[in-house]
C-alpha cells in the first residue's frame, strides 16, 4: 500500500507563511490561556490529598458532599466523578503530617452507611514535597531542551539546533495550552508525557533535518527552499506513518488505559499531533529565516574537507619521512 | 511467506544476533510471565499490585533538642552529686546555660564539661553557655535519620510483611514501601508500628517462682503479679518476670557494642538521669537476682546482677558473637526513635485498583500491538511482517532486561511499553521507505537494501539519541512511578536499535536471493514494480 506517491516535491515552503500565522496564533492563544485560566496543578506539584472511592452502583455524590461538609478537615475540598458514575475522587487542599491518623479512615467513617464502597487510593503529598517536585519538573524540562539543543548543534549546525528547539517550544506551549483549556489535573504523569512529546517531536524534526542535510551535501540544488520541499516530501510518508502508529497506541491508551492515565494519554495525543505538524511546517521555515545559506555551508564543508585532506597529506608525508 | 530452502539460506551475524536476542528475551522474560519463584522477575510497582508508599520526614531538630536536654541533666546531676552549687541551669536557644556560684569549683566543672564530646563551652565570670558544635549537630541529625531507618526496618521485619523497602532518600527522608498491604486494617497497623516508640522494658525476674515457670499458666502467673515471657533467642525457654517493669525504653539513651576484660562482646547501654537513679536503686537492692531485658515482649537476656549499677550505664553480657551483640544493640537502640517522624508523602493503592490498572494497560498493550502490527502488514506487506518480528523481540527484550536488573514495572512504565510499540516500528518505517525509494529508482533489491540501511542509519541514530536524552533526564529528575516510565522507554529505544536495525537487516539478507529472483521485488516492500 502507498499513501504518498509524489514524484515531484510538494510546495511546503510556499505554505509556510500560512502555517506560521496559524502557529503563532496557537502559541499566543496557549499563553493567553496559561496566564488567564492557568494550569490546574494537581497534588504532585502543590501538595494536597486525594481519596478515590469506588461504590457498588453509582456513587451518592450529593450525600457524600453533605456528609463531608462542615468539617474543617474537608474545607475547600471537591468531590467529583472519576471515569465512571460509581467512582469518585475527593480532592483536599491540605495534607496531614500524621503517620498514625489517616484521612482514608476518616472518610470511611464519615461515609459509613452511604452504600457499599471501597477506598481504593489515598494520595497525600506534603507542600514541601510538592514544591520539590515542581522545581525538579521545571529543571527536567529545561535540561532536556538544553541537552537536545547541544546534541543537535553538535551533529548538525547551530541554526538546525535553534530551529528544532523553537519547534519544541512551540509544541510544548501548545500542548500546555490544550491542558489548560480542558483543565486537566497536572501531575507527574503529565510532566512525563510532556517530556515524551519533547523526545517524539525532536525525533520527527531530526528525520526531516537529516534529509535536508543530505540534500545539502549530496545534491546540486542550491535553493534551500527547493531542498527543504524535496526533503519534507520524501520523508512525508515516514512522518505520517510513524505518527499514525504512535497515535494508534495513544488513542487506545486514551480510550482503554483507565482514568488514571487519561491525562497522560491526552497530553501525548495533543503533543504528538502538534509535533508532527511542527516538524513539517514549523521547523524547516525557521531554518530558512535564520539565514541558512546553502552555498556558504557547502563552502565551509569543502573547506573542512580540504583541511582534513591536507592533514592526511601532511601525516602521510611525515610518516614517509620517518620511514 | 515461505522460507527459502536451507541451501539458499545463508546465516549471517545479524540474524544470529536476532536469534540470540530472542532466546535471551524468552529465557529472562519467562519467569515474569509465569511469576515462578525461580529466576529473576519483574516486580510490579505499588500502583499495579497495590500497597503503601510513604515518604517520611524526620524531625531531626528534636533529636538535637533532646541531646541538649540530656547534656543539661547530666551537668545538673554531676553538680548535685559533687556538691557544686550552680544556678539557673536551663536550655536556651539550643544552649545549656547556668551560673557557677563558687569559683573554687571551676576547675572541677571544667574538667567534667571537657568529657562531653562535641560541645563548645563558653565560660566567663562563672556564667556558662554550652552548645553543640555544628559538626556534632550535623552528625546527630544524620544519626537520627539512620537510626529511624534502622528502627523502622527492624519493626517492619518483625511485622512480617513480604518485601518491605526502607531506604534513605536525599539526606533526611525515609522511603517506605510496603507491597504486601492488602487491607485498611493492615495499613493502619503498619503505620502505627512505624511511628510508635517500640517497647523496651527492664524487668525483674521473679526468682521465688521462676523454677516453676513451665508449670504456670498465664492466669496463675497474673495472680502473683507476674507474667510469662518467651526468650527471644530460644523460643522454647520461658521467663517469669514481674508484670510492672523497672524501667522502659523511654529512659534509654544509647546502646553500643563493647568488649569486656576477656575480649568478649558486650552491650554497653546508658540511661537518662531519671533512669539511672531508678536503675541504681533497683540494682543496689537486687544483687544476686536477675534482670530481664525485654524488647517487644520477648526476653533478650536475663543477666544476674552482681553489684549496684550506678551512673546510668550498664553492661549486658552474654554468650554473644559480635554480630549477635550488634543486633541486640541495634534492637535496644531502636527502642526509642531519636527523633519523631512525620508524613511527607503517602500513596496507597488498593489491590483492586492495581488489578484494574493492569487490566486496562494490558488491553491497551494488546490492542495497540494488534493495530500497529496489522497496519504494518497491510501497508508494507512482507516488510511489515519483518518489522513485526523485530517488534515482538523488542518487547521480549524490554521485559527480559527489566527482569535482569530487577526493575519495577509501574503504570507509567506500562504506558511506556505501549508507547514503545508505536515508536519502535519507526526505525523500520524509515528503512522501508528508503528501500522503496531506491527500488522505485530502479536499483536492485540487494543494492536497495544495503543503501537503504546505510542512509537510514544516521537519521535513526540521531533521532533515537535525542529521545534518549529526554528519557535520561526524566529518569534522573523523575520520582517513583515516573522513573519506571523512563526506564521502559529507554530500554525500548536501545532494544529497538538491535531488533529493528540489525535484526531486520539480517532477515532481509537471508531473503535477498529469493527476492532478487522475483520480477517484481517491490511487492516485498508493499509497492508495485
Amino acid at each position: 500500500m502507498e499513501l504518498f506517491k509524489a514524484t515531484r516535491s510538494l510546495p511546503f515552503m510556499g505554505k509556510s507563511k500560512i502555517a506560521i500565522v496559524i502557529s503563532i496564533m496557537m502559541v499566543l492563544g496557549s499563553y493567553a490561556l496559561l496566564f488567564t485560566k492557568g494550569m490546574n496543578f494537581g497534588i504532585d506539584f502543590v501538595g494536597g490529598t486525594i481519596v478515590q472511592v469506588k461504590y457498588e452502583g453509582s456513587a451518592p455524590i450529593d450525600e457524600m458532599r453533605k456528609r463531608l461538609s462542615g468539617n474543617a478537615l474537608f474545607e475547600g475540598s471537591s468531590i467529583n466523578e472519576f471515569g465512571s458514575p460509581d467512582e469518585v475522587v475527593i480532592r483536599l487542599k491540605n495534607s496531614s503530617e500524621s503517620v498514625t491518623q489517616d484521612i482514608g479512615d476518616t472518610v470511611r467513617e464519615k461515609l459509613a452507611g452511604t452504600g457499599k464502597f471501597e477506598i481504593r487510593r489515598v494520595d497525600i503529598v506534603g507542600a514541601k514535597v510538592g514544591s520539590e517536585l515542581r522545581e525538579k519538573g521545571i529543571m527536567a524540562l529545561t535540561l532536556a531542551v538544553l541537552g537536545i539543543l547541544i546534541y543537535v548543534a553538535f551533529r548538525f549546525e547551530w541554526r538546525f539546533a535553534v530551529a528544532s528547539v523553537l519547534a519544541l517550544v512551540h509544541d510544548i506551549s501548545i500542548a500546555m495550552g490544550a491542558i489548560a483549556l480542558v483543565g486537566l489535573d497536572v501531575n507527574l504523569d503529565v510532566l512525563a508525557a510532556l517530556l515524551t512529546v519533547l523526545g517524539y517531536s525532536i525525533n520527527d524534526t531530526i528525520i526531516v533535518f537529516d534529509r535536508i542535510r543530505e540534500g545539502i551535501t549530496d545534491s546540486k540544488e542550491t535553493n534551500l527552499e527547493a531542498i527543504i520541499d524535496e526533503s519534507i516530501t520524501k520523508t512525508l510518508s515516514r512522518t505520517t506513518l510513524t505518527s499514525l502508529t504512535t497515535l494508534f497506541v495513544v488513542i487506545i491508551l486514551f480510550a482503554f488505559g483507565g482514568e488514571i492515565i487519561h491525562a497522560f494519554a491526552f497530553t501525548l495525543l495533543v503533543g504528538i499531533g502538534i509535533g508532527t505538524y511542527s516538524s513539517i511546517f514549523v521547523a524547516s521555515p525557521i531554518l530558512k529565516w535564520f539565514g541558512f545559506d546553502v552555498k556558504n555551508y557547502r563552502a565551509k564543508l569543502s573547506q573542512k574537507a580540504a583541511r582534513e585532506a591536507e592533514k592526511e597529506r601532511l601525516r602521510a608525508q611525515f610518516e614517509q619521512g620517518i620511514v | 511467506m515461505r522460507l527459502p530452502e536451507s541451501t539458499r539460506m545463508k546465516l549471517n551475524y545479524r540474524v544470529v544476533l536476532l536469534i540470540l536476542a530472542t532466546v535471551f528475551g524468552l529465557f529472562f522474560s519467562y519467569p515474569s510471565f509465569t511469576q515462578s519463584s525461580e529466576g529473576k522477575k519483574i516486580t510490579l510497582g505499588l500502583d499495579l499490585q497495590g500497597g503503601l508508599h510513604m515518604l517520611l520526614g524526620v524531625k531531626t531538630e528534636e533529636a538535637v533538642n533532646s541531646q541538649i536536654k540530656s547534656i543539661a541533666s547530666g551537668i545538673k546531676h554531676f553538680a548535685e552529686s559533687n556538691d557544686i552549687l550552680i544556678e539557673g541551669i536551663s536550655v536556651r536557644e539550643e544552649k545549656v546555660v547556668f551560673e557557677l556560684l563558687d569559683s573554687d569549683d571551676a576547675s572541677a566543672m571544667d574538667e567534667q564539661l571537657k568529657t562531653i564530646e562535641g560541645t563548645v563551652i563558653h565560660a566567663s565570670e562563672g556564667k556558662y553557655a554550652i552548645s553543640m558544635t555544628p559538626e556534632a549537630v550535623e552528625k546527630l541529625k544524620l544519626q537520627a535519620v539512620d537510626q529511624a531507618i534502622e528502627t523502622i526496618r527492624n519493626r517492619l521485619d518483625q511485622f512480617g510483611l513480604a518485601e518491605p523497602t526502607v531506604a534513605k532518600q536525599g539526606i533526611d527522608k525515609i522511603l517506605v514501601e510496603l507491597p504486601g498491604i492488602k487491607t485498611p486494617e493492615e495499613e493502619q497497623r503498619a503505620r502505627e508500628l512505624i511511628s510508635r516508640a517500640a517497647k523496651l522494658e527492664l524487668m525483674a525476674v521473679d526468682e521465688d517462682r521462676s523454677m516453676r515457670v513451665n508449670d504456670l499458666s498465664e492466669a496463675e502467673a497474673a495472680t502473683y503479679g507476674d507474667k510469662i515471657l518467651e526468650d527471644a533467642l530460644q523460643p522454647q525457654m520461658k521467663h517469669l518476670v514481674n508484670e510492672i517493669p523497672i524501667l522502659d525504653g523511654t529512659m534509654l539513651t544509647d546502646a553500643q557494642v563493647g568488649y569486656d576484660q576477656n575480649n568478649r562482646p558486650v552491650i554497653n547501654f546508658s540511661l537518662n538521669s531519671a533512669g539511672a537513679q531508678i536503675f541504681g536503686d533497683f540494682t543496689g537492692k537486687s544483687v544476686g537476682k536477675r534482670l530481664a531485658i525485654v524488647l517487644d515482649g520477648k526476653v533478650y537476656s536475663a543477666p544476674v546482677i552482681n553489684e549496684r549499677i550506678g551512673g546510668g550505664s550498664g553492661q549486658i553480657s552474654g554468650n554473644y558473637t559480635t554480630a549477635e551483640a550488634n543486633d541486640l544493640a541495634i534492637a535496644l537502640r531502636s527502642g526509642a526513635l531519636l527523633a519523631p517522624i512525620y508524613m511527607m508523602e503517602k500513596r496507597s493503592v488498593g489491590p483492586s485498583l492495581g488489578a484494574d490498572s493492569i487490566k486496562a494497560s494490558m488491553i491497551a498493550l494488546i490492542g495497540g500491538f494488534l493495530l500497529v502490527a496489522l497496519f504494518m502488514i497491510l501497508y508494507y506487506g512482507m516488510a511489515g511482517v519483518v518489522a513485526n518480528i523485530a517488534l515482538v523481540v523488542n518487547l521480549l527484550l524490554i521485559l527480559a532486561i527489566m527482569a535482569l536488573f530487577g526493575a519495577t514495572l509501574t503504570l507509567p512504565g506500562m504506558a511506556g511499553i505501549v508507547l514503545t510499540v508505536g515508536m519502535a516500528v519507526d526505525a523500520n518505517v524509515i528503512i522501508t521507505e528508503r528501500i522503496r525509494e531506491l527500488i522505485r529508482e530502479g536499483n536492485s533489491v540487494r543494492k536497495a537494501i544495503e543503501a537503504g540501511y546505510d542512509n537510514a542509519m544516521r537519521a535513526i541514530l540521531d533521532a533515537n539519541i535525542t529521545t534518549l536524552i529526554a528519557a535520561v533526564v526524566l529518569y534522573v529528575y523523575g520520582t517513583g512511578a515516573i522513573k519506571g516510565f523512563a526506564i521502559t522507554i529507554s530500554i525500548g529505544i536501545l532494544a529497538s536499535m538491535l531488533t529493528a536495525i540489525v535484526g531486520t537487516h539480517g532477515i532481509y539478507q537471508i531473503l535477498e536471493n529469493r527476492m532478487s529472483k522475483s520480477k517484481t521485488p517491490g511487492k516485498f516492500f508493499g509497492i508495485k514494480g
